[in-house]
């Protein structure tokens, strides 16, 4: 057949075609749509004549562009994304967690443990945060937590007002650090190391400087609360970064490429999770821990009953299978 | 120009000489997609940057009126300006952020379908590593040594960075008298004279001469007229009008 005829042929079709095309890219009136998979796959079968019987560039360059267009309103992934979340909340990412065990284990022995080590060792010998905190940091740190000053959080005078402010800050300042522990594991996974490392050194320095000063009661009653979910939220968006370093050392079977792929598509996940947590974390900062009216030891309890649910939940949500999911 | 006809037996295919990246869909076809190239991203990138400046300075003088409330909302703003910006643009517009659609790119999958949040999160996310140690270090050799041009965070997301696709105008065929060729032609030499004949407006005269003289003695016709014989064939082969 001469391409003339070819195209005169075609010519009505490939034209209801356009017009179907441009209506599902600007995602307007889709009642045409159950024709469209049927009119793409006869243009897909003109491209393939077109190109086998050596018809002209301009001919086939156009058809190309088309059936590229089709392709993606066709393939394109749609995600319900109200549903998934609330599978994703209720048993996804705790199950995701614990599919990940082996990072998240060493995520969070980084993390806590040179909290938990740089807490006790400034403890132990005061001077020595000096050595690893400015010393007009630890001042201004001092200033917040002091007990004579009566309120707390980043700024000594604090009205109801600012708890607002503050919310806005922990927001930027925490999922800022999170989405940075991540994403600097795809460094052989020596970047996630280091900031959980890092940050795990500068909190328990904190701590342990302020323990020891005696301003204890006001720091720990501050941060028990918003700390479950976190420091939690930390120690998982660097294990989903160590995830990333190491199928990038270890990629098994894969090409390297492809197992990067398939583990940033389990990751991402986790740090979406994580980002729930710090909202989260930044709500409680902003609403609960700042509260002086509370006395410690509600605060304790109620911190005590958030660690535990936190645990409860990444642990065991999600262990039995649901319909609704 | 690329060879569309199969090759015989198990050869693989040929990879295209230039930038190309085919797709093969599961309808059997082969999508030509065109990778973008570093300048043309990072000056894309530098026009979403500036942008991105403007809307932040214009949002702190609104919200310095605010007072507290403004203070607060200025730091998520912030916060949704400096991580969100590119995910939601990209998600919400078809792959493209202002920048982008101003340079005429857009992000897609490997396989040529729209970016979707979890991919463009990543690639987003993972910027960051892109840019590490200073100004897009990484990310710049990156995607100067690899073949579609991908930066680190379209390594592990998957995705693509391509040129969108021009509407095309029909071009003219040259008058000529329609006939047969002298030989038997193949594919692509049919292919190739369509195409030197629909080209014909954007060369200039003594090129096409020059063009057409090449194939005056295997077509066994005379120098002189090949032009026009040329053009006699390709009308041929297209049918009447």
């Amino acid at each position: 057949m001469k391409q003339s005829l070819f195209e005169n042929r075609h010519k009505a079709e490939w034209e209801r075609f356009a017009l179907a095309l441009e209506r599902l890219e600007r995602g307007k009136d889709t009642s045409q749509v159950a024709a469209f998979p049927k009119a793409y796959r006869r243009l897909c079968q003109h491209l393939a004549l077109a190109q086998e019987r050596g018809y002209s560039s301009f001919l086939i360059d156009s058809l190309q562009q088309q059936v590229l267009r089709g392709h993606q309103q066709l393939y394109r992934h749609r995600s319900r994304l109200g549903a998934n979340l609330l599978g994703f909340i209720l048993a996804g990412f705790p199950r995701l967690v614990r599919q990940e065990w082996r990072f998240v284990l060493v995520a969070a022995l980084l993390f806590f443990g040179s909290l938990v080590g740089f807490g006790v060792l400034v403890y132990v010998f005061p001077e020595l945060v000096y050595n690893l905190i400015p010393a007009d940091q630890v001042r201004e740190m001092q200033g917040m937590y002091d007990p004579v000053a009566g309120h707390l959080g980043r700024s000594a005078e604090r009205a109801a007002s600012e708890d607002w402010v503050m919310f806005g800050y922990y927001i930027m300042h925490n999922i800022g650090i999170a989405f940075q522990t991540f994403a600097s594991g795809l460094l052989a996974g020596l970047g996630s190391a280091f900031f959980l490392f890092y940050n795990g050194l500068m909190i328990g320095a904190v701590a342990g400087h302020l323990t020891e000063i005696g301003y204890g009661q006001t720091f720990w009653s501050f941060v028990i609360g918003h700390g479950a979910f976190e420091l939690t939220a930390i120690a998982l968006a660097g294990a989903a970064g160590l995830k990333l370093g190491w199928v990038l050392i270890a990629p098994g079977r894969l090409t390297r490429g492809e197992a990067l792929r398939q583990a940033a598509r389990q990751s991402v996940l986790l740090v979406c999770g994580v980002m729930l947590f710090l909202l989260i974390a930044a709500f409680i900062e902003a609403y609960w821990s700042s509260r002086t009216a509370v006395t410690p030891l509600t605060k304790y309890l109620v911190g005590a009953a958030l660690w535990v649910a936190v645990a409860t939940y990444l642990l065991f949500a999600g262990r039995i299978r649901h319909a609704p999911e | 120009m690329l060879e569309h006809t199969a090759p015989p037996g198990k050869a693989p295919l040929i990879p295209p000489l230039d930038t190309r990246h085919q797709v093969e869909t599961p309808e059997g076809i082969d999508l030509p997609l065109r990778p973008a190239g570093l300048m043309v991203r990072a000056v894309a990138f530098s026009i979403d940057l500036g942008l991105r400046a403007v809307i932040t300075g214009a949002l702190f003088i609104v919200l310095a009126f605010l007072g507290k409330l403004g203070m607060g909302l200025g730091s998520l703003l912030l916060f949704a300006v400096s991580w969100w910006y590119m995910v939601l643009f990209e998600v919400l517009r078809q792959g493209q952020s202002p920048g982008k659609q101003w340079m005429g790119l857009r992000v897609v999958h490997d396989d040529g379908t729209p970016v979707g949040w979890s991919a463009s999160l990543l690639r987003n996310l993972l910027r960051f590593v892109d840019l590490m140690p200073f100004g897009y270090f990484l990310g710049a050799i990156s995607c100067l040594q690899h073949p579609t041009f991908k930066r680190l965070g379209d390594l592990a997301a998957g995705t693509l960075v391509i040129h969108i696709e021009r509407p095309l105008t029909r071009p003219q065929l040259p008058e000529a008298e329609p006939r047969r060729s002298p030989i038997p032609l193949s594919l692509s030499e049919q292919r190739a004279l369509l195409g030197f004949a629909e080209r014909q407006a954007e060369l200039s005269p003594a090129r096409v001469n020059e063009l057409a003289a090449l194939l005056a003695q295997p077509l066994h016709i005379s120098a002189p007229k090949a032009v026009g014989e040329l053009n006699g064939i390709a009308r041929g082969l297209l049918g009447p009008t």
